[in-house]
């Protein structure tokens, strides 16, 4: 089969793989209708994120038709039916997966001694995404095993299309968990970091948990565009001040509610000399993310107020303003997305018309396209905002 | 190369079999010999700046060879980064100050005249080698590539903003895992 292989930094291929087999008696099979680039792939495509080994399949955001299934999926499953993949592997028995905390099953995780030593406890096993999380194969194919496959799935309805289902795997759940993760009040307002697709999702989340205002910050104008079309007030910070901004639109209390769909590998402004700084200690590996969007979060939200995180961070932060997040109580909540804990609720959301999520998609293009698709992605190029891939 | 990236796969995970073309271009290529060359030169700067003073007649200079050997290495740095293009232009105002150091070592008196020259040359060339490839890269990477258009129809909510808002705002239960 053809699949998109990560072979070093800013080197990914479409090669020609081995088919997968089932390995586990829970394993199923299936043919990848749809997947798509995610914005955390980047991290991956920079080699920011470490435990990367070449030839590994890059991709977390899949879904596709069953194929094959193991003896011990018991029915859960059967070929011929649709399936959304979550990326988040998940096992359903361990005390976390009973509480709903599925994106740090204690089971699924392969290199489980790996992840203690980095993180002190082990997190669930991802597609796609590096040996920490257990080196699994991702969906950026024409076929994917997905292990523990009786749990790790969710069916899709008759009648809903690939482009409506497919960002159930990742950026809705996880645009949706940063937002309820707020806790929004009717008065609040949010502010969103980051109009990428988890920030769009992020901002249609905040909207639908009836947030009174929205407000959106990012430098690209066609990504302001799309977030001012889904409810935002938007912030263009090539142009303006963030900090005077949102003062002005919340009466100098600031935002109560902020959310860092940014993560790592926050924009680097000349105007902003900690970015530089930022840039330069991650380049020289003295820093591996570049937090200034948090650091800036925290000088803005107000007090008592939450932030959220659904930016993906990697290792280490530096200058992290403590002195302010602990004197103005702020609650800081973030986590990869227990996706399996909201899909239910996303999908009758789907079905009934309060949200597409289709909306976010700005190209279609074949997989062997999809390494060209990281640079224009990456480099922001042809007002790409997602990529969805069709193996 | 497949073969060790294979070996760490287990049973049932799919092995490479043939590789399809690098998504890396020419001018990445170039930047990352570009980014090792001034790796290695800095190192020699380093180590051995007595030796290259004594080369190109230019004795007691050795702790500005010294610094300009670490000026290399982080140029060398940034360029094999993912902030290449920082690293070529850092490169080339490198570049610049090696030739002002050498300029000024071109003089009648000096009995390595020659070496001076020869190394001129080489930083010229380089210096061509440079500007070429932070041309290229700038191309490559300008976000103005491909059409511009904005998305103001996209809302995401088929039944409009209005219908929208606080649609959701009970807050839903957590799933059982059960």
């Amino acid at each position: 089969m053809r699949a998109l292989v990560w072979h070093g930094k800013e080197d990914i291929r479409c090669d020609t793989v081995t088919d997968p087999e089932i390995e586990h008696e829970r394993d199923a099979i299936i043919k990848v209708t749809s997947c798509a680039i995610c914005g955390s792939d980047l991290h991956l495509f920079h080699n920011f994120i470490p435990a990367m080994m070449p030839g590994d399949i890059m991709g977390h955001e899949t879904m596709g038709e069953v194929v094959e299934v193991g003896g011990g999926v018991n029915g859960a499953l059967k070929k011929g039916e649709r399936i959304v993949v979550p990326f988040t592997i998940i096992c359903g028995e361990c005390d976390q997966c009973r509480r709903g905390n599925f994106s740090v099953c204690e089971i699924t995780n392969r290199n489980k001694a790996l992840a203690e030593k980095i993180f002190g406890h082990t997190t669930a096993g991802l597609f796609g995404y590096t040996h920490i999380t257990g080196g699994y194969p991702g969906g950026q194919a024409e076929y994917l095993r997905v292990p523990y496959a009786d749990r790790t799935h969710i069916k899709i309805p008759a009648g809903m299309t690939d482009e409506q289902a497919l960002f159930l795997s990742d950026i809705l759940p996880t645009g949706w968990q940063a937002a309820v993760q707020c806790d929004i009040e009717p008065t609040d307002s949010v502010a969103v970091w980051g109009c990428g697709p988890v920030g769009q999702m992020s901002i249609r989340s905040a909207l639908l948990l009836g947030a009174r205002q929205v407000i959106a910050i990012d430098r690209i104008p066609e990504r302001l565009s799309m977030a001012e079309a889904g409810g935002a007030i938007t912030i263009d910070f090539d142009k303006e001040s963030v900090v005077e901004r949102l003062n002005a639109l919340t009466d100098h209390k600031g935002p109560d509610k902020c959310i860092d769909a940014t993560g790592m590998e926050s924009h680097v402004n000349m105007a902003q000399p900690a970015t530089l700084l930022d840039r330069a200690k991650q380049m020289f590996m003295l820093e591996s993310d570049r937090p200034h969007v948090l650091r800036e979060i925290i000088y803005v939200c107000r007090p008592g107020g939450v932030i959220s995180i659904p930016g993906v961070y990697s290792g280490f932060s530096d200058k992290i303003p403590m002195g302010a997040l602990m004197n103005k109580g702020l609650t800081v909540r973030t986590g990869q997305t227990h996706v399996n804990r909201w899909t239910d609720e996303l999908v009758r959301r789907i079905e009934e018309g309060q949200i597409d999520p289709s909306f976010v998609i700005t190209h279609r293009v074949a997989l062997e396209q999809g390494p060209e698709m990281y640079r224009v992605f990456r480099d922001k190029q042809d007002s790409c905002v997602k990529v969805v891939l069709k193996p | 190369m497949n073969f060790l990236a294979n070996v760490a796969r287990s049973k049932g995970d799919p092995k490479i079999v043939s590789s399809g073309p690098s998504v890396r271009t020419p001018a990445d290529r170039m930047a990352r010999a570009l980014g090792w060359f001034s790796i290695g030169l800095g190192t020699v700067e380093l180590l051995a700046a007595r030796r290259l003073t004594r080369a190109l007649g230019m004795r007691g200079r050795e702790g500005l060879i010294r610094v300009f050997g670490v000026r290399e290495i982080m140029a060398g740095v940034m360029s094999l980064s993912v902030d290449k293009q920082a690293g070529l232009k850092s490169r080339i105002a490198g570049d610049g100050l090696d030739i002002l150091a050498l300029l000024a070592a071109l003089r009648f008196d000096n009995p390595r005249k020659g070496n001076v020259v020869l190394a001129l040359l080489m930083v010229g060339a380089v210096t061509v080698l440079d500007v070429r490839s932070a041309q290229d890269l700038a191309v490559q990477h300008d976000p103005k590539r491909g059409r511009r258009r904005l998305y103001p129809d996209r809302s995401g909510f088929p039944k409009g903003i209005a219908m929208a808002k606080g649609a959701a705002r009970r807050l839903p239960s957590r799933a059982a895992a059960s």
